[in-house]
């Protein structure tokens, strides 16, 4: 079927000069198959049922729009935390303010070297991972960034990684158009706690590709930066083997625009995989987007999505999540729940969750709800003396603390819960 | 200490008149306490006086030690010593219990102008009175009435009051799903609290309650009027009789 004539302009203007980096036969290759595919697909319009409740437009421009620099006085996430950090300025690594790239347990290389470099196992998740989440549901902009990602690291993870690893994400550059694309292949037993924190770029779309090998653990925790104007797109492709533990949360302060898409492909059996997300938006210029699609393909795997966000004066929040579960895939136990808080009557949430289930021994749920702060609540609280607002705060907090229960490790939730204490009362 | 002239209360969502001109002096000290036939609109005076929404005051006033309540905001009404002890408390899912208390009188103290108290000595004051009411430590920390049954919500409101020290303590069917050793420890609670310059009003449908906290002064509310006022043994009266004799008296 021939494109429609929206999408093939915009997918013309948005590739018209750009420069592939150049790398190895089989990056060049599977760069050039991602291009080819993106070609083929045609970069999202808001006409994409897909992209229904999220605009693309600014995501597929040629060029981006600014993103005024944000003067953030609270300090970098996750200091006390013993950990390497990576760091990214605009999208590119900055080896002066990054750790040593070692620590037991792990090995971590450079994407731009990694692609150089002819026999590499990266070869096998890069833009492998990627291409597999592309059924049943089209990610032209995965296909992009796979195709055209400038920078990025690869990790293997051998064993218990001695510490967590940060990308630390600065912004630096009122232009920015950042492109990362990140691989992690956690291998069988192995263990690692990745975190990923900062605003990244006036634009910015980030992959992340991760195999979790039968008996490995995968830990994720990411908090988006506050800067208001900022932009993003980001991926995370996982497959999970057999035995297998994948956990992923995503804290989002702010932002024009975020679209966060997480597809995971359980294929052992056994294992686990949560995904959860609280976000907190203020204004009509606020959109954030959680897309997420989880296919079981083995037996007894347990899923669960828990999304959560606060919306105030006008912001919009999105979430589509599915649950597939393939044929044979028995005794899945998946559970999916998004919900929103409004705090006035501006703001709205849409939610589209599905499931779609071939197997017959299955528990899947799924629950979407959108209310405002529980005046009975609000009252009881007040008349023991807690003022109108701290009260608010306080049951807007309790709103998110279910998220952030999905976060294994406390320290961390703490330092997450302390950072959305710190913006509600703040309001921004 | 708490002064009502004339009070008139209708719902703000319909027109329908609640409370038809409430007539009530507590002084310092005392113990009040209300009876009347289910809907005759004491639930209705205690949320007013706290400033509860979804009610319009159409005439009337009532003043704390002077100051205007009504004017409040339902914080306010707590700073300047106001409590009330809920018919159904409310279950807060996700707010500890211990958060909401330390919050709760951290938030009064600093409006007084008080210092705030730290985390020890909070902490040692709450496991004291929550002791003395038979609250276990596990209770304290799950979410405020969460999972709580009838009788320990109402234990909860009393150690909530305990911890705020008011000085005009209203309590509206404390009573009501405690049990007979319940009932005691909350009445107990109550009277530990009971001195000069703290003043209560406990409404309620039985004598029982107040055979424990001995009333200074019973009312009678009926159709959003109180009817009549007397000693504790016009609760008597009431329980040996029904409402049918005061009610055919005062018709
Ligand atoms: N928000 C409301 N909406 C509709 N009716 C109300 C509302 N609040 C109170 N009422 C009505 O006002 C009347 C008084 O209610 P209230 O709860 O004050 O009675 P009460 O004396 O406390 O009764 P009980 O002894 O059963 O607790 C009742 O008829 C009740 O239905
Ligand atoms: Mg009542």
């Amino acid at each position: 079927m021939a494109l429609a004539k929206l999408k093939v302009e915009t997918t013309d203007a948005r590739l018209s000069g750009v420069v592939v980096p150049d790398g190895a036969a089989w990056s060049n290759a599977v760069r050039a198959d991602a291009l080819s595919r993106v070609r083929q697909m045609g970069l999202p319009t808001k006409r994409d049922e897909y992209w229904k409740y999220t605009d693309p437009a600014s995501l597929t421009t040629a060029e981006p729009s600014s993103a005024a620099l944000f003067v953030n006085d609270e300090g970098p996430l996750f200091e006390a935390v013993d950990r390497v950090r990576i760091v990214f300025v605009d999208g590119v690594f900055d080896a002066g303010a990054s750790d040593d790239l070692t620590a037991e347990g792990v090995e971590i290389e450079r994407l731009a070297d990694a692609i150089q470099t002819d026999i590499h196992w990266a070869k096998d998740l890069y833009g492998v991972l990627e291409t597999r989440g592309q059924t049943p549901v089209e990610r032209p902009l995965a296909a992009l960034n796979t195709a055209l990602a400038t920078d990025g690291v690869v990790i293997r993870v051998t064993g218990k990684a001695a510490k967590p690893i940060n990308f630390i994400y600065l912004h630096k550059d009122e232009n920015s158009d950042a492109m990362l694309h990140n691989v992690v292949k956690v291998e069988a037993g192995a263990e690692v706690t990745i975190l990923e924190t900062g605003p990244a770029a006036a634009r910015f779309s980030k992959m992340l590709e991760v195999e979790v090998a039968d008996g490995a653990t995968f830990h994720h925790v990411r908090a988006q930066g506050r800067d208001h104007e900022r932009r993003a797109v980001t991926h995370c492709f996982a497959r999970i083997g057999a035995n297998a533990t994948f956990k992923s949360f995503t804290l989002t302060f702010n932002g024009v625009l975020t679209r966060n898409e997480c597809i995971l492909e359980i294929v052992g059996d056994d294992s686990v995989a949560h995904v959860a997300g609280a976000c907190v938006g203020d204004g009509k210029d606020f959109h954030h987007d959680d897309t997420v699609f989880v296919t079981h393909d083995s037996l007894n795997c347990e899923s669960r999505q828990v999304f959560k966000k606060v919306l105030r004066n006008g912001a919009t929040g999105v979430f589509q999540g599915k649950i597939l579960v393939k044929a044979g895939a028995q005794k899945t136990d998946g559970y999916q729940i998004s919900q929103s808080l409004l705090l006035d009557e501006d703001s709205q949430f849409l939610a589209k969750p599905e499931l779609e289930i071939y197997a017959d021994d299955v528990a899947c749920s799924h629950g979407s709800t959108s209310g405002a702060i529980d005046e009975t609540a609000l009252f009881y609280l007040r008349s023991r003396g807690v003022p109108h607002d701290e009260a608010r705060n306080l049951l807007t907090l309790s709103f998110l603390a279910e998220s952030l229960e999905e976060i294994d490790d406390a320290g961390l939730a703490e330092e997450l819960r302390d950072r959305l204490e710190a913006w509600l009362a703040r309001h921004s | 200490m708490l002064e009502i002239k004339g009070l008139k209360v209708k719902l703000e969502e319909e027109d329908k008149q609640i409370l038809k001109g409430v007539d009530l002096k507590i002084e310092p000290g005392t113990v009040h306490a209300i009876m009347g036939p289910n809907g005759s609109g004491k639930s209705t005076l205690s949320y007013v006086l706290s400033g509860k929404d979804g009610y319009v005051v159409t005439d009337g006033e009532a003043t704390l030690e002077g100051a205007d309540l009504l004017d409040m905001d339902p914080e306010d009404r707590a700073a300047a010593g106001l409590f009330l002890a809920f018919q159904y408390p409310v279950e807060i899912p996700g707010v500890g219990n211990m958060t909401f208390l330390r919050t709760a009188v951290n938030a009064q103290r600093k409006s007084r102008g008080e210092v705030e108290l730290t985390a020890g000595e909070f902490l040692k004051e709450v496991r004291e009175k929550a002791k003395s009411l038979q609250i276990d430590a596990e209770m304290l920390k799950r979410p405020v009435n969460v999972g709580f049954s009838g009788g320990e919500k109402k234990r909860n409101e009393i150690l909530q009051m305990a911890m705020l020290a008011p000085k005009m303590c209203i309590l509206d069917e404390t009573d009501s799903g405690l049990d007979v050793d319940a009932m005691k420890l909350v009445a107990e609670g109550v009277n530990a609290l009971r001195s000069e310059g703290r003043s209560f009003l406990v409404i309620t449908h039985y004598q029982r309650l107040l055979d424990h906290i001995k009333p200074d002064v019973v009312h009678i509310m009926a159709d959003g009027r109180i009817i009549k006022s007397g000693g504790p043994e016009l609760a008597l009266e009431v329980e040996n009789n029904g409402y049918a004799d005061i009610l055919a008296e005062v018709a």
